[in-house]
């Protein structure tokens, strides 16, 4: 199919993207709108060998592909609101146990069953906070057809390089739009597969890294490492600890695998903001309706542009730093009642005024209304 | 050392953390004598674990184990046992691991015939948690949670098994360590969804919170309680009023589901798509 020019929804590139990194197992519960994700992953996953299972819940779902990923598959998962509550013990378990995984959310609008056919982007803290207790995780969010397919491929990359369940963050217009895409050549993009460990000594240490950048390197169960996992606080031979020193080395190693290597993480999308006065920050389909407000302000002669984080946690934070120095005013865009603003403003500290423009009815957010909030009308 | 302890153990994960008398030591070590006598080797041994006192067990055998979350270890194995089908997976829950927290994935799996052997180490007590009422204790019963006597009916878990598609079950104790090791080697072998009830005891909290005296008492009442399944088929009902019926209580052949998913990706890659 590659090099060929194909139209295509956002819900069938994030399959044939994951198809493309290497998925070959997905479980997963029906739920709007990401319902296409499931039903077309049943159709070319068993031609491929791989495998699809209906499980009984969201829940289940997770737990199948944390099960999986342990057995060396690549593993995803898709949902919208409700079923991404319910997976999220079992993806503190994975960013616990350093288990491989990729869940899809398509956002629709909540709280609870809320408009399930409708356009939000209202889970963007859940992603960040949605399970107990500190914890790393990976959140991508694309915003065009084209997108979901090269990101999809880097959340797969990601979540095998640094082991932790990797959130692909879509929302209702990105799933269900359709766009003619470009569909891109193997030798284009890099699939990463899994580290295996270099050779099996006899004190053999599952869990143990010479430095907090690294990942524990773990093989697949069944090749001949028997070790031990667990989604209690454990040592580096992979056994429950209680210890406040092992535990202290424990949290800190985890959390630092993602900090000490965000530059490699970390991606953003700038428009037109090499000589912007006022930025818009914006994720998701935002970008689209952002950057048609950016050209219909420069038209009225107002020095605007977009800034898109297309990885949004880590959140890009020194970038936003360092560009709340360089602009005037910046405008954030988002549809929900107010989440990224509250990192935009922690990221700015007082550096320039931040106006926050949120939408929370299901509809989109629109060119004109995020050019209103340019021109310093609505706050 | 006990030559079993050596090969199987992790020495150095060990002391376990259970309670003096508690049952379920002796059926860890029924599993591991069960793996010795079929001769597998351990790397192909999968141990699939929840939450409990029951799923601790996982982690002090030397073979692939994998400590889950409460409720999921048979949703994890589905997933190992899909995209490994050559590994026996072999899950450990807890009365509550299995039919409370996890009993949509304990019905679902064994609707699906996937291949596993699922041992519920079945107390009757939330144990971990310190002696709550559980799906399986017995109504009247006291918990910490059952001050007053359980009013809740109870599941007889060989029953809800072969009700939701099981295709083999069994019912093993403590006190009956010969046979539970013989029926954890059929669960193991059988193609399919197997599940053993293996009555384990704590003496902690059921014990204590009902006056069943000590682990030797209650250990003892398994031995003077417990009928084999055939021989059960020729008492009548009087007979059987305070009995509990041990051994193969149900076992059929039907499609096994890895096998069916493996005849589905042929049929896909053979056939145009
Ligand atoms: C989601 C969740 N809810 C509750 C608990 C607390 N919890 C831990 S073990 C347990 C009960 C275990 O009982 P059982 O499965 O019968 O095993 P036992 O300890 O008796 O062997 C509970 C309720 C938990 N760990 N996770
Ligand atoms: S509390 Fe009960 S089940 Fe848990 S270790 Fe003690 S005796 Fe065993």
């Amino acid at each position: 199919m590659s090099g060929k020019r194909v139209l295509m929804q956002g819900n069938e590139a994030c399959v044939e993207g994951a198809l493309a990194a290497g998925m070959r197992f997905y479980a997963g519960y029906p739920i709007t709108p990401s319902t296409e994700i499931a039903e077309l992953s049943a159709l070319r996953l068993p031609v491929l060998g791989g495998h699809f299972i209906q499980m009984e819940d969201e829940i289940g779902s997770m737990a199948a592909v944390i099960g999986a990923s342990v057995a060396g598959t690549k593993a995803m998962t898709a949902t919208s609101g409700p079923g991404f509550s319910l997976k999220q013990e079992n993806i503190g378990y994975a960013a616990m146990a350093e288990v491989p995984c990729v869940i899809v959310n398509v956002q629709r609008v909540g709280p609870s069953t809320g408009m399930p056919t409708s356009t939000a982007q209202g889970d963007i803290m859940q992603c960040r906070w949605g399970t107990h207790g500190d914890h790393p995780v990976i959140t991508i969010a694309p915003s065009s057809v084209s997108e979901v397919y090269t990101e999809i491929i880097r959340a797969f990359n990601l979540s095998e390089k640094y082991r932790v369940p990797v959130i692909f963050l879509m929302d209702e217009t990105v799933g269900h739009m359709r766009e003619g895409i470009e569909i891109p050549d193997p030798d284009s993009y890099q699939v990463i597969d899994r580290a295996m460990p270099d050779k099996k000594g006899d004190n053999w240490r599952p869990f143990a890294v010479d430095s907090e950048k690294d990942v524990p390197k773990l093989p697949p169960f069944g090749m001949g490492w028997r070790y031990h996992i667990t989604g209690l606080t454990h040592d580096e031979r992979g056994y429950p600890t209680s210890s406040p020193e092992k535990s202290a080395a424990f949290i800190s190693r985890l959390m630092n695998k993602l900090a000490l290597n965000r530059d490699d993480i970390i991606s953003c999308d700038s428009y037109m903001l090499e000589d912007a006065d006022i930025a818009v920050i914006c994720i998701g389909s935002i970008g689209r309706s952002a950057k048609e407000a950016v050209n219909r302000a420069r038209a009225k002669g107002i020095k605007a542009g977009v800034f898109r984080p297309v990885t949004v946690w880590p959140f890009p934070d020194k970038e936003v730093t360092e560009l709340a120095k360089k602009v005037k005013r910046i405008v954030v865009a988002e549809q929900n009642c107010g989440q990224i603003v509250l990192e935009v403003e922690r990221c700015v500290r007082g550096a320039c005024p931040v106006t926050f423009k949120g939408k929370a009815n299901g509809s989109m957010l629109m060119p004109d209304e995020i050019l209103a909030a340019i021109e310093g009308g609505e706050n | 050392m006990d030559p079993l302890v050596k090969k199987y153990f992790r020495q150095d994960m060990l002391p376990h953390i259970y309670c003096p008398g508690c049952g379920h030591g002796t059926l860890m070590k029924d599993l591991v004598k069960a793996v010795d006598n079929l001769g597998l080797e351990k790397d192909q041994v999968c141990v699939v674990s929840g939450i409990g006192c029951s799923s601790r067990s996982a982690g002090y055998m030397d073979f692939n184990t994998i400590h889950t979350t409460h409720g999921r270890a048979i949703a994890v194995a589905t997933g190992i046992k899909l995209a490994k089908p050559e590994l026996r997976v072999i899950v450990i829950t807890g009365d509550g691991d299995a039919t409370a927290i996890g009993g949509n994935h304990f019905i679902h799996a064994a609707r699906r015939n996937i291949d596993m052997a699922v041992l519920v180490f079945n107390n009757n007590i939330y144990g971990m948690t310190g002696g709550q009422y559980s799906p399986t204790t017995p109504m009247g019963d006291f918990g910490t949670t059952a001050p007053y006597g359980s009013i809740d009916p109870s599941f007889d878990i060989p029953t809800l098994a072969k009700a939701a598609g099981a295709t083999f079950v069994a019912r093993g104790t403590v006190f009956h360590t010969a046979k539970t090791i013989r029926l954890m080697e059929r669960a193991i072998l059988h193609k399919g969804f197997s599940v053993i009830d293996c009555m384990s005891v704590c003496p902690t909290y059921y014990g204590r919170k009902n006056k069943k005296g000590d682990a030797a008492d209650m250990i003892r009442w398994q031995r003077d309680h417990c009928v084999d399944s055939a021989d059960a088929k020729l008492m009548s009902p009087d007979e059987l009023e305070d009995k509990l019926i041990i051994g193969e209580t149900f076992h059929r052949n039907r499609a096994e589901y890895t096998s069916d998913y493996q005849e589905l990706i042929d049929r896909c890659k053979g056939g145009a798509q």
